[in-house]
C-alpha cells in the first residue's frame, strides 16, 4: 500500500496552499493524497422543528455542493496531472474530523494551510493549524 | 428596589396606560373575553366532567390511568433504561457516518422547547395557588409515570412517520394512528387520526398559543405596566413574521436562546432554595404533609392530587402525542432509541424545572398559613392566599423571585416572554402539521391555519386567566383521548422492537461507537 497523505481542502487560498505543497511531497515520496473537506456540525446545536424536518434533505443538498463545488474540481485537476487522490467529505468538528480519518486510513501525514490570524481572534477561537498540531496522532504540516 | 415596592408604580403606570389607551381596544378586548368564555364553556365542562360520585376529572384519570398502564407494561422503562437514554443523548451509540443529520440531543432540545415553557413558571403556581405544597409531591409523581407514556409515543412517531422523495418527513399520532391500526388490521384508524388531528390544532391555539400568550401579557403587564393588548399585538406580529413572513433567523435565535434560560432559571431557582438552607427540609415535610393529609384547600388531598397531576400532564405533554411530531424528525433505524430518549422530558419538564417552580414559591413564603393550625387560608375564590396578594399564575412566581431577588421578576417577564415565543413557534408547527394531515398541503391552506394562530395570539393576551387556562387544559387534554387509546392498542408493537432492541444492545450487535 503506498503513502497516504491527508490534506484538509476548502475553497481557499490557504487550503489551495497546502493542497500544492503537499502534491509536491507525495511526488517526491511516490504517496497518494487524500483530499478531506469538513463540514461544520455539531450535534449538540439547537434546531426548530421546521430545521428538524428540512435536515435530512439540507445534508444531501450540502453533501452535493460540496461534491460538485470544492472536492470534485479538485479531484479533477489532480488526477489530470497524473496524482493519485481521494477526496472525502465529512460532517463535524474540523480537527477532530481530520485526526479521525488519519487514523481510519492509516496516514502517514497531515497537511494543513494557515490563515495567519493573530492575537485575539486565534486566542478566542483557536485555529485549525494550532489545535491540530497540539493533537495531531501523526506528523502535521502547516503551509503558510 | 424590591418587587413589592414597585408595585405601586407599576400599577400607577398602569393605570395611565390604561387611561391613554384607545377605548376602542379595550371594549374590544372585553368583547373578546365575554365572548370566548361564553363560546368555550360547554367543551370545557364536558372534557373536565367529574367521574360519578366523585370530584375527579374522568380526564385526569384516563392520563394517569394510561401513564400507570404504560410503566407497569413495559417494565418501568423509565428506570431500567435511564441510563441508557443518557448514553443515546450523548451521542455513543451514533454512527460518525450519520454526523450531519438530526441528532438525538437536538430532537430532545427541540421538542423541549416546545415543552418547557409557561405550564413550568405559570401553571406549577396555579397548581400550588389552588392545591397548596402537597400538589407538587403528585406533580412530581405523574412526572415520572408520565415518562413512560411519552417512550410508547415518540417510539410509536418515528416507527410510522411518512418519509418523502425530497427526504423531509412528517409523522405523529395522527401518522401512527392511521397506519399502525391498519398494520394490526384494526378498524377506525383514520377516523381517530382525524380526531387526533382537531384537537391538535385547538390545542395548539389553546395550550400552544393563547395560555401563552396570556402569561406572556399579564406578567408584563404587572412589572411594566404595558396593557395586555399592546403586548398581544406585539407578539401576534412576531409570530406573524416569523410564521407567515418565513423570516427564520428570529425563531432560530430564540431556539438558540431559551436553552440557556432555562438552565439559567433552574440555576437562579437553585440559588434561591440554598440560600434558604434551613427551609429545604421545611418545604418537603410541607410537601408530604400536604399531599397525603388536609391542609385547608379545597377538595382536600383529592384536591392536591388533582391539582398536581392536571399541571404536569399539561406542562409536560405525556400522553398527550405532541411531542412524537418533533422526535419523528430523526433518521434512526431503532425507533426505540427516539423513545428511549424522549422519555428524558417529562424528568427535565416536570421532576426537576417545575419542582424549582414550586420550591422557590413555597420556601419564599408565597402561601399563606395559619400560624396555629398550619392549614392554609383561603381567598373568596378558594384560591390560597398569597404574601403580596399576588394573582395566581406567573404574577405568584414573579413574587416569589422578586422576593429574594429584586431584579428578577425583569428577567422573569424576559424569560416568559421568550418561552411563550418559543412555545408558540413549536406549537405553530404542531398545529400545522395536524392541519395539513386533514386538509393536504398547499400555501393558501397553510395560510389559513397561519392567520387563525395569528390571530389567537390576540385573543389569549386579552382574555381573562380563568377562561383562557379552562380552554387551554381541555383542548390539549382532549388529544389525550385518541392518543392514548391508539397507543393502548399499539403498545404490543413498541414491545416488540423493545425486546429486540434489548437483546441486540445485549448480544453487543448496537455497538457504541465512542
Amino acid at each position: 500500500m503506498p503513502n497516504r497523505y491527508v490534506v484538509a481542502y476548502d475553497d481557499s487560498q490557504a487550503a489551495r496552499r497546502a493542497v500544492d505543497f503537499a502534491v509536491q511531497r507525495a511526488k517526491q515520496d511516490g504517496a497518494m493524497l487524500l483530499v478531506v473537506h469538513v463540514l461544520e456540525w455539531s450535534p449538540y446545536s439547537f434546531l426548530t422543528p421546521q430545521e428538524l424536518e428540512e435536515r435530512h434533505m439540507r445534508r444531501e443538498q450540502e453533501l452535493a455542493r460540496a461534491h460538485a463545488a470544492i472536492v470534485d474540481p479538485l479531484l479533477n485537476e489532480l488526477s489530470d496531472a497524473g496524482i493519485e487522490a481521494e477526496g472525502e467529505i465529512r460532517y463535524g468538528h474540523v480537527v477532530e474530523a481530520l485526526v479521525a480519518i488519519a487514523k481510519e486510513q492509516q496516514a502517514q501525514q497531515i497537511f494543513v494551510g494557515r490563515t495567519g490570524q493573530t492575537g485575539m481572534v486565534s486566542r478566542v477561537f483557536g485555529s485549525v493549524a494550532g489545535s491540530l498540531a497540539q493533537v495531531s496522532p501523526v506528523p502535521c504540516t502547516i503551509v503558510p | 428596589m424590591t418587587f413589592h415596592a414597585l408595585r405601586p408604580l407599576a400599577a400607577a403606570a398602569l393605570l395611565a396606560a390604561i387611561s391613554t389607551a384607545p377605548a376602542g381596544a379595550q371594549s374590544l378586548a372585553d368583547r373578546v373575553d365575554t365572548i370566548f368564555a361564553a363560546s368555550t364553556g360547554w367543551f370545557v365542562n364536558l372534557i373536565f366532567a367529574n367521574l360519578p360520585g366523585t370530584s375527579i376529572p374522568w380526564i385526569v384519570g384516563w392520563l394517569v390511568i394510561g401513564a400507570v398502564v404504560f410503566s407497569i407494561y413495559f417494565g418501568f422503562i423509565q428506570f431500567r433504561a435511564f441510563g441508557h437514554a443518557i448514553a443515546l443523548v450523548r451521542g455513543v451509540y451514533s454512527d460518525p457516518k450519520d454526523a450531519g443529520e438530526v441528532s438525538h440531543f437536538q430532537a430532545l432540545a427541540t421538542a423541549l422547547s416546545g415543552t418547557v415553557g409557561l405550564g413550568n413558571i405559570a401553571g406549577v403556581a396555579v397548581a400550588v395557588s389552588i392545591g397548596g405544597a402537597g400538589a407538587t409531591f403528585w406533580m412530581i409523581l405523574a412526572g415520572l409515570l408520565g415518562m413512560a407514556s411519552k417512550f410508547t409515543e415518540c417510539t410509536l412517531g418515528v416507527k410510522y412517520r411518512n418519509e418523502y422523495p425530497d427526504g423531509t418527513v412528517s409523522g405523529g399520532p395522527m401518522y401512527y394512528l392511521k397506519k399502525g391500526f391498519a398494520e394490526r388490521g384494526l378498524p377506525l384508524g383514520g377516523f381517530m387520526a382525524i380526531m387526533f388531528s382537531i384537537f391538535c390544532v385547538l390545542g395548539a391555539l389553546g395550550g400552544g398559543n393563547m395560555f401563552q400568550a396570556n402569561q406572556a401579557a399579564s406578567q408584563v403587564q404587572s412589572v411594566l405596566g404595558i396593557p395586555t393588548w399592546i403586548t398581544g399585538l406585539v407578539l401576534a406580529v412576531i409570530v406573524f413574521i416569523v410564521i407567515v413572513g418565513g423570516i427564520k433567523s428570529i425563531a432560530s435565535v430564540t431556539e438558540k436562546i431559551v436553552p440557556f434560560m432555562g438552565i439559567g432559571y433552574v440555576l437562579v431557582s437553585l440559588v434561591i432554595i440554598f440560600s434558604n438552607a434551613d427551609m429545604i427540609l421545611w418545604a418537603f415535610g410541607e410537601i408530604f404533609r400536604g399531599a397525603f393529609t388536609d391542609s385547608g384547600i379545597v377538595g382536600g388531598m383529592v384536591g392536591a392530587i388533582i391539582q398536581g397531576f392536571r399541571r404536569a400532564a399539561f406542562s409536560n405533554e405525556a400522553g398527550i402525542g405532541s411531542a412524537a411530531i418533533a422526535h419523528s424528525a430523526v433518521r434512526t433505524k431503532e425507533p426505540i432509541t427516539e423513545g428511549l430518549v424522549s422519555l428524558l422530558e417529562p424528568l427535565i419538564d416536570t421532576v426537576i424545572v417545575c419542582t424549582m417552580t414550586a420550591l422557590v414559591i413555597i420556601i419564599t413564603g408565597q402561601l399563606l398559613q395559619d400560624a396555629e393550625t398550619g392549614r392554609y387560608i383561603l381567598d373568596e375564590a378558594g384560591r390560597i392566599a398569597t404574601a403580596g396578594g399576588s394573582a395566581a399564575g406567573v404574577p405568584l412566581t414573579s413574587a416569589a423571585f422578586g422576593s429574594a431577588f429584586g431584579w428578577a421578576p425583569y428577567a422573569l417577564s424576559l424569560a416568559v416572554f421568550l418561552f411563550a415565543f418559543s412555545t408558540m413557534i413549536t406549537w405553530s408547527y404542531y398545529g400545522m402539521k395536524a392541519w395539513t394531515y386533514m386538509f393536504g398541503e398547499g400555501k393558501t391552506k397553510e395560510m389559513v391555519f397561519k392567520l387563525i394562530f395569528c390571530f389567537f395570539v390576540f385573543v389569549g393576551a386579552v382574555s381573562s386567566l380563568n377562561a383562557v387556562i379552562d380552554f387551554s387544559d381541555a383542548a390539549l387534554f382532549s388529544m389525550a383521548i385518541f392518543n392514548i387509546i391508539g397507543l393502548y392498542f399499539l403498545m404490543p408493537i413498541v414491545k416488540r422492537e423493545l425486546d429486540s432492541y434489548l437483546s441486540r444492545l445485549k448480544s453487543g450487535e448496537i455497538r457504541r461507537y465512542h
